[in-house]
């Protein structure tokens, strides 16, 4: 019964190019007539995804369920979905109408059904007496038009949209968007829609898929996403944030920038670590300093049309983004109230770098392809597999890539307040992450080193794996 | 000043360039056997041309016969082969890509002796009698490389994604190719096979080589054994204006062409 | 994907029909330059061609007049171009086209009434008319490239060079010049090869009196002195890749169209 409700199905979908994962364990359950929106930044393996349900490649694992019916083996032209691409991809040697009677031309439908879908797909996006125009001649924004068109002539069951108002410009792409949303409605059929865009995401979808690095960070509607993310990814990725390191003291009880606040989170266990998520425009900014939580000082204000920005350096040494109806001058003492549910307390992933690793000698292991030196010991005998773990505070990084230990680049970054939470993608593509003062940027070429001291061997945790 | 000097340098030039074609066009409508040698106006050179009328010469137009025919079988057989290899080529990853690129470039910058001395001694080897068939397997070793270099360029320019919407929109790969792939490749297609026409028509040294001793010509062999023989066969005059004047007049046409449509796309 | 890769095997026929028709012809020509007569494994063919002055003398004088010949046409060519390429000085495309039109045109028909009009005129035909009858023939594939670079030059970068404080002199040798060296490789290119390697054309030119390198390969051939001829084209070669180390390998072969 359950199962005919989904109109899409993909379980376990797993995908490499070479040695690079890009999708990997990947599942979701698709309703009809969902407006469904996968998000995530530039190679989160979100295209990849949407190119697997319409049939352009292969999953190495997985399944693909169309309608309670497996796909996963069907080519693209026997699919019952259509695909509005980035770019585009009209045919440049056809002209409009040409274009969007393609598929009915190839499912053989007669003249004048052809001619009556055309017009009607054609009033649908607006773009009515422009049958015969040369599709090079048409402005970006048209010729995404004609595009949609061309996708709904078709009457999939599912429309795949892969970033289409990516190429708009900003106040086009705004009127792209509401168009689309009508367009769903009318129609009544499922969209799914990759974007990078998060405004976008939140503006359009039933549901919005948040992917990075090919695992799905969190499924939800756009206000559990943005008020409830479940880790600190989705929390930097989805609106402004302030993400700090926290303690969850006990129920209800949570630490985090040098106080503690009350909350509503419990389950949590006693002085857990944990990540907190404050929204800029959850912290109230009061004059009144004694009736504040906590104090600190503004350090800018910028007016940003509605609110106004405000960056403050809390009396413990945090630095905070606050959003207010009201300016605050720099180098003013204020007050700060976070009320509890306001308050967002996520797991963290990870509280130190973990790494499988082999031990070399009584001074050396193996881990991430390379032999580091380590503090002596006994305990672990040569050739034994172990775990090793490094504080992320404990990793070095240097500009000069040569004098590393290891090679890498910057791939993400979340400010944590009073330091930066950096995940380097190394060359081998493992990752590590690094908690360091130093300002980075994404992107930027570093060396790695460890200190032999900072190398922490601990017994191989089976039951992890 | 300046452009006036600048325009002297560009006429002398052309006017020193075109001497001898304006030369031979000039002595195309006089009967004289003897080059040089006016005789009075005639046009009986051109018809003996077309009725194929004068002494000596069958040959000479089943030269032109020959010419054309394998230029039209070369350039065809390049196009089909060239078109589907630019296909695979397209696809292809690292290595092997490159080994192949390298391979079609060989045709290319070997000077046509080099390309020429190397297939007769193939055929040598091979125990391959030569005549009509090694000459047109010649000249498409010749054309082929062009017709992929015309090709490819569309291919890679071409948006990836257009393929696949062809599939998306239910195409099976054998009408993606045909109803999309194909008319978009038609430009380079066509530009192809007509870089690979008139390579085979100007070709000498290659037909020269690979042509055996069966006593085929095409028109530039004709015209080398003519020539050494001592005398140009006269008629080769109004052949030479007239392709001349054809030439010009196709050139002419498509720049003009390509003038107005750049106009009006700029507009 | 697995459609698209599946795209990958239809380079086979022509990679089939390259290996075949491109790269076992010029394996036979080192196997044959590196055979005597009888089919033995020789060095003879090379010993013979290094201690032979006329084949020597052959050799040089075919590299000279390339040389020669492709210097004239760099010296008379980059002006044309340049003038062709400047808006200011040229608007006629008709110019343009009369000077690649003879690209287009049968070599030897070219060459063949250009050594005509040599007889007509009276000149003694020998190395000064072989010259200029190739200036004749191969200008044009000199011009050609050099102009098409030019043509789409971006203009700003004069305007920057001159924004800069350089004088046109300046303009001219500091940056378009430089900037339209790679033409000039792709000309150089597509005269010396024809130039080094024809054989026909000095043959009309001269009327047989200078022999050029192609003429002792195209002789020994014709004699059925095919280890020898190998051997010749198999030197030629080698002048010919030594040259092609000039281009860029990145860079596509600049076509005629």
């Amino acid at each position: 019964m359950e199962i005919k409700d989904y109109i899409i199905e993909l379980n376990n979908i797993s995908k490499s190019f070479g040695d690079k994962v890009i999708l990997d364990d990947v599942s979701i359950k698709v309703k009809k007539g969902e407006f469904v929106t996968i998000l995530g930044p530039s190679g989160c393996g979100k295209t990849t995804l949407l190119r697997l349900l319409a049939g352009f490649g292969q999953a190495d694992k997985g399944e693909i369920k169309i309608n309670g019916k497996d796909y996963t083996d069907i080519p693209p032209h026997e699919r019952p979905v259509n695909t509005v691409f980035q770019r585009y991809a009209l045919f440049p040697h056809l002209d409009v109408y040409e274009n969007i009677a393609f598929g009915l031309k190839l499912q053989k439908v007669p003249a004048p059904e052809i001619d009556k879908c055309v017009r009607r797909v054609l009033k649908m996006v607006s773009m009515t007496d422009y049958e015969d125009r040369d599709v090079e001649s048409l402005s970006g924004g048209q010729q995404q038009r004609v595009a949609i068109a061309r996708a709904i002539a078709n009457q999939p069951k599912v429309l795949l949209l892969d970033e289409p108002l990516a190429a708009l410009d900003l106040k086009m792409r705004k009127d792209m968007q509401i168009e689309l949303k009508e367009m769903h409605k009318k129609l009544g059929i499922t969209f799914i829609y990759v974007t990078h865009d998060q405004e976008e995401a939140l503006t359009l979808s039933d549901t919005i898929i948040v992917m990075n690095e090919g695992k799905i960070q969190q499924i939800g509607t756009p206000t559990d996403i943005y008020n409830e993310p479940q880790n600190s990814f989705v929390a930097d990725f989805i609106g402004e944030s302030n993400i700090l390191n926290g303690t969850m003291v006990k129920d209800k009880l949570v630490e985090f920038a040098g106080h503690e606040f009350e909350c509503i989170d419990e389950g949590f266990g006693e002085n857990t670590p944990v990540d907190v998520v404050v929204r800029p425009e959850d912290i109230y900014i009061v004059r009144n300093l004694e009736s504040a939580q906590f104090t600190a000082t503004v350090k800018s204000c910028t007016f940003k049309g509605v609110h106004y920005e405000m960056y403050v350096d809390t009396d413990k040494g945090y630095e905070l983004m606050i959003q207010d109806y009201n300016a605050f001058a720099p180098e003013q003492e204020v007050g700060l109230i976070i009320r509890p549910a306001d308050i967002q307390v996520m797991h963290k992933e990870r509280t130190c770098n973990t790494f499988e690793g082999e031990v070399v000698d009584e001074t050396h292991v193996k881990f991430l392809g390379e032999t580091f030196e380590t503090l002596p010991q006994e305990e672990f005998k040569h050739g034994e597999e172990v775990d090793i773990q490094v504080d992320f505070s404990k990793i070095d990084l240097i500009d000069h890539v040569e004098e590393g230990m290891l090679e890498g680049d910057v791939h993400f970054i979340i400010y944590k307040g009073d330091h930066y939470h950096l995940t380097i993608l190394t060359d081998n593509g493992d990752h590590i992450w690094v908690d360091t003062t130093d300002i980075w940027d994404k992107g930027d070429l570093v060396g790695i080193n460890i200190a032999p001291a900072d190398i922490k061997i601990v017994k191989r945790n089976e039951h992890n794996d | 000043m300046k452009k006036f000097f600048a325009q002297c340098y560009i006429w002398l030039l052309l006017v020193v360039l075109y001497a001898p074609i304006v030369f031979i066009g000039i002595f195309s409508f006089t009967e004289s056997k003897v080059l040089g040698n006016w005789t009075g106006f005639s046009t009986k050179l051109y018809t003996n041309l077309f009725t194929g009328d004068m002494q000596g010469t069958g040959s000479l137009m089943s030269a032109i016969e020959n010419t054309i025919i394998i230029a039209l079988i070369a350039a065809s057989v390049a196009t089909l082969l060239g078109t589907i290899a630019a296909i695979g080529i397209h696809n292809m990853r690292g290595r092997g890509k490159q080994a192949i690129s390298f391979l079609n470039s060989i045709p290319i910058l070997n000077p046509d002796i080099i390309t020429g001395v190397s297939l007769f001694l193939l055929f040598v080897f091979l125990h391959i009698s030569q005549g009509y068939v090694t000459v047109v397997l010649a000249h498409i070793t010749l054309c082929t490389p062009y017709v992929v270099l015309n090709v490819l360029p569309r291919l890679t320019q071409m948006n990836p994604n257009i393929y696949e919407a062809a599939l998306d929109l239910g195409a099976t790969p054998f009408q993606a190719l045909k109803k999309v792939l194909l008319p978009m490749l038609k430009p380079g297609m066509i530009s192809g096979f007509i870089l690979a026409f008139t390579m085979s028509l100007d070709d000498f040294a290659i037909t020269f080589f690979t042509r055996g001793t069966v006593g085929l010509d095409t028109l530039s062999t004709y015209i080398y054994t003519d020539a050494r023989k001592g005398g140009l066969t006269p008629e080769l005059r109004p052949l030479i204006t007239l392709m001349f004047v054809g030439v010009l007049i196709l050139l002419i046409v498509i720049n003009i062409r390509a003038m107005r449509n750049a106009k009006n796309n700029a507009q | 994907m697995s459609i698209m890769t599946k795209r990958s095997t239809w380079a086979l026929p022509y990679t089939i029909f390259l290996l075949l028709f491109v790269a076992l012809p010029l394996i036979i020509i080192i196997l044959y330059a590196f055979q005597d007569s009888s089919g033995n494994f020789s060095l003879g063919n090379f010993a013979k061609f290094f201690t032979d002055a006329d084949a020597i003398g052959t050799f040089a004088l075919s590299l000279e007049v390339a040389i020669e010949n492709t210097i004239i046409c760099i010296l008379l060519g980059y002006p044309a171009a340049w003038i062709l390429a400047n808006r200011k000085l040229n608007r006629s495309t008709i110019t343009v086209v009369l000077f690649i039109m003879p690209m287009w045109i049968n070599a030897l028909m070219r060459t063949l009434a250009t050594a005509e009009l040599f007889h007509v005129m009276g000149i003694q035909l020998g190395k000064g008319t072989l010259l200029v009858g190739m200036v004749y023939d191969y200008l044009p594939f000199m011009i050609y490239p050099i102009y098409n670079i030019l043509n789409k030059m971006d203009k700003s970068y004069a305007e920057a060079a001159s924004d800069l404080g350089a004088t046109p002199w300046q303009v001219f040798w500091k940056v378009q010049v430089p900037l339209s060296m790679p033409g000039v490789v792709s000309g150089i290119m597509m005269v010396f090869m024809p130039t080094v390697s024809t054989f026909a054309i000095s043959e009309f030119l001269t009327n047989n009196k200078i022999k050029l390198f192609g003429t002792i390969i195209q002789e020994n051939i014709n004699s059925s002195m095919w280890n020898y001829g190998a051997a010749l084209s198999l030197v030629m070669l080698i002048i010919i890749g030594i040259t092609s180390l000039l281009q860029d390998n990145k860079k596509e072969v600049n076509g005629i169209v």
